[in-house]
């Protein structure tokens, strides 16, 4: 229990400062932040809809939030999972509209192994091939990939291959056999939910087995605790580096798959879907716990979601919930700032005691 | 075909706008080159650019004048980049994970103050912007004359900019201590040289710059701030640093190459080439340089790893 509360304290007081320092930026802008924090909570939650949404919204961010928090346990960054997720997207749309003939069991099956073979390549073969032969950093390899991922994403649509007949930049739909349907229509009922929250569940369960029950998890996470020392243990760190960030940009893919066959259906001339970006957040939060991710990930769906809503009742505009993420994220990597401020504050009486004492 | 690529490439337009496009890059580069060479890793840029476009144009339509509204951006980005070097210097925090709640914090408050101040109109029209300079006797001379004669004075400021820029980091004795932190922070502090200082001296030029980068995009470029108006400028900027080995001329050549890429893209629309391939451009070329095919681009010794002071 006690070890429970150590891993939720930081999380939650980050949190909590998240939205009463966003209240405060309400405020000073003359919006009432209470009731702004009310329709934020009715739009998550407020209705079987709201709730279904939620959910669905969540389904992405713990894909890759999973795929983000294994590169981080073996000690890497994998700040290009927006673009795996695209890569995916888009292996799974063409396998949907291409192969129209295929009963719906081989169909999906199919275009989420090609979504995740995708995203696998693009995250694993560049970053984690220059990482473990030259060493280049994946946080910039990574970034970079994920800008050609989004351009080429762009070119599909607009002038390459996959532009649907006609003017409107976007590709053509999936046929039927591959989409995810919402399972319970009836419970949450016209919402965006669909079965892919059971692939999420399968995957959070599949990486937590991995990452604690498996001899290879166990490696991983010894080049991520120590990579000397795993390295002088004999342990390949190359294999491990590309092994991790491809694992990493397969769930990314899985995510961008997910989301075309159970709410998309197609590539719109957008390409930002934020959920790469989001998913760090996500696995920060939840301090790359598979279990964790889940809550995070519900947690900052709902933000989204509720957004929407804010700003239609009360005014604020669904960016303040960036914000309150920024905030959020600021005050889980400052967890020293605690034993900082503690430091000070004894220091100061320290300093008293002795102005006191030469006075006396 | 080669009719097309002589009217493409023969029009001085392209060359010109390549100048204005590379402007906001190497400024922010630069910055990103000053916050790096003393060992703390800036990914912030995007967000500090987006901050500085933001308060430069809210200061410039409030007082009417867009000189205060560049001082006010560059204000603001120096008290962005202290959200950034505080926790870097003094909590030993992750400075990659910090220079993201940076960005997402100004895509988020930037977006937000512009619905709240100007609501679903915009920034106003008549928002004053910084002047375009005209070189006499230079913007005489054919071709070269109308690709440099005639440019922002950010463009001209920039330039000027980089060369002194150059000078101090490897030709004065200050320059010489901020890059001994960014390689060797505890050799620097035996000889008496203040780590935590010098950090923070350029974290916070890395801020100025950068905000200096986001007020010429929305008072020069453009006149008027958008939601998101950067548009990734601020990691294409963070690619030219790498790309150009950490200093100022190289981050310099790197913008202008990427600048060209953006220029050329936009020039290239209604053409049949496709503006998103040669869009690719920075970022491969950027892992390209990183894998070391032309010439290996190595990062200070000592960027993002936080310095911890022995007692």
């Amino acid at each position: 229990m006690k070890k429970l509360w150590k891993s939720v304290s930081l999380p939650l007081y980050a949190i909590i400062t998240g939205l009463i320092l966003g209240g405060i930026i309400m405020a000073i802008t003359k919006y009432n932040a209470i009731s702004a924090y009310e329709s934020l909570f009715n739009g998550a939650f407020g209705s079987p809809t709201a709730i279904g949404n939620t959910i669905a919204g969540a389904i992405p961010l713990m894909l890759t939030g999973l795929g983000i928090a294994v590169a981080f346990r073996t000690g890497l960054f994998n700040i290009g999972a927006e673009g795996q997720y695209w890569v995916g997207a888009m292996a799974a749309v063409f396998v949907g509209y291409n192969f129209t003939s295929m009963p719906w069991y081989l169909h999906i099956p199919l275009a989420l192994v090609a979504a995740m073979v995708a995203g696998g390549l693009w995250g694993g073969v560049i970053p984690g091939l220059a990482k473990a032969w030259v060493g280049a950093h994946e946080v910039i390899t990574t970034m970079m990939m994920s800008y050609v991922a989004i351009l080429l994403g762009h070119f599909m649509v607009e002038k390459g291959p996959m532009m649907q007949p006609g003017y409107t930049p976007q590709s053509p739909p999936i046929a039927a056999s591959a989409t995810l349907p919402n399972p319970f229509p009836n419970l949450l009922p016209n919402s965006s939910l669909s079965d892919g929250i059971f692939v999420a569940i399968v995957a959070v369960i599949i990486i937590h087995i991995l990452l604690f029950n498996t001899t290879l998890g166990y490696k991983l996470r010894a080049v991520g605790y120590n990579n000397f020392a795993a390295k002088y243990s004999g342990l390949p760190v190359a294999w491990f580096t590309v092994l991790s960030l491809g694992l990493s940009g397969v769930l990314a893919g899985l995510a961008g798959g997910v989301q075309m066959l159970g709410v998309d259906y197609q590539l719109t001339d957008t390409f930002n879907s934020g959920y790469g970006y989001t998913a760090i957040v996500v696995s920060l939060l939840a301090k790359n716990n598979p279990i964790g991710i889940v809550f995070a990930a519900i947690f900052f769906s709902a933000l989204s979601t509720g957004s929407q809503m804010m700003q239609i009742t009360s005014g604020v505009s669904a960016n303040m919930t960036d914000v309150i993420t920024g905030i959020i994220i600021f005050f889980v990597a400052t967890d020293r700032l605690y034993t900082y401020l503690r430091k000070m504050v004894t220091k100061r009486q320290t300093v008293a005691l002795a102005a006191k004492g030469v006075r006396d | 075909m080669w009719s097309i690529l002589a009217q493409v490439f023969g029009n001085p337009e392209l060359y010109a706008s390549t100048l204005a496009m590379a402007t906001p890059l190497a400024l922010a580069a630069l910055g990103g080159t000053f916050s790096e060479r003393t060992g703390v890793v800036n990914i912030a840029m995007e967000g500090i650019m987006l901050i500085g476009a933001f308060f430069g144009v809210l200061v410039a339509v409030s007082t009417h004048s867009a000189f205060l509204g560049l001082f006010a951006g560059m204000l603001a980005g120096i008290i962005t980049s202290l959200a950034l070097a505080w926790p870097a210097i003094r909590l030993q925090s992750d400075q990659v994970i910090i220079g993201m709640a940076i960005n997402v914090f100004a895509a988020g408050l930037t977006a937000f103050l512009l619905n709240t101040i100007f609501g679903f109109n915009g920034t106003p029209t008549s928002t004053p912007f910084l002047p375009t300079i005209t070189i006499p006797g230079i913007v005489k001379i054919p071709f070269i004359g109308q690709i440099i004669g005639q440019q922002n004075l950010l463009v001209y400021l920039m330039i000027i900019l980089v060369i002194v820029a150059h000078y101090i980091l490897f030709h004065t004795n200050i320059g010489l201590v901020m890059r001994a932190v960014g390689e060797h922070p505890e050799a620097a502090a035996t000889v008496g040289v203040s780590v935590v200082k010098i950090r923070y001296l350029g974290v916070s030029i890395g801020g100025m710059l950068s905000g200096m980068a986001g007020v010429y995009l929305s008072l020069g470029l453009l006149n008027g701030f958008d939601v998101n108006m950067t548009d990734g400028r601020g990691y294409i900027a963070l690619a030219a640093m790498i790309f150009g080995k950490w200093t100022p001329f190289g981050s310099l050549g790197a913008s202008l190459l990427f600048g060209f890429a953006l220029a050329l893209s936009i020039a290239l629309q209604g053409y049949q080439v496709s503006a998103n391939i040669v869009g690719m451009l920075p970022y491969v070329l950027t892992i390209v340089a990183l894998t070391g095919i032309i010439g290996r681009s190595r990062a200070p010794l000592a960027d993002g790893i936080p310095y911890e002071p022995s007692k």
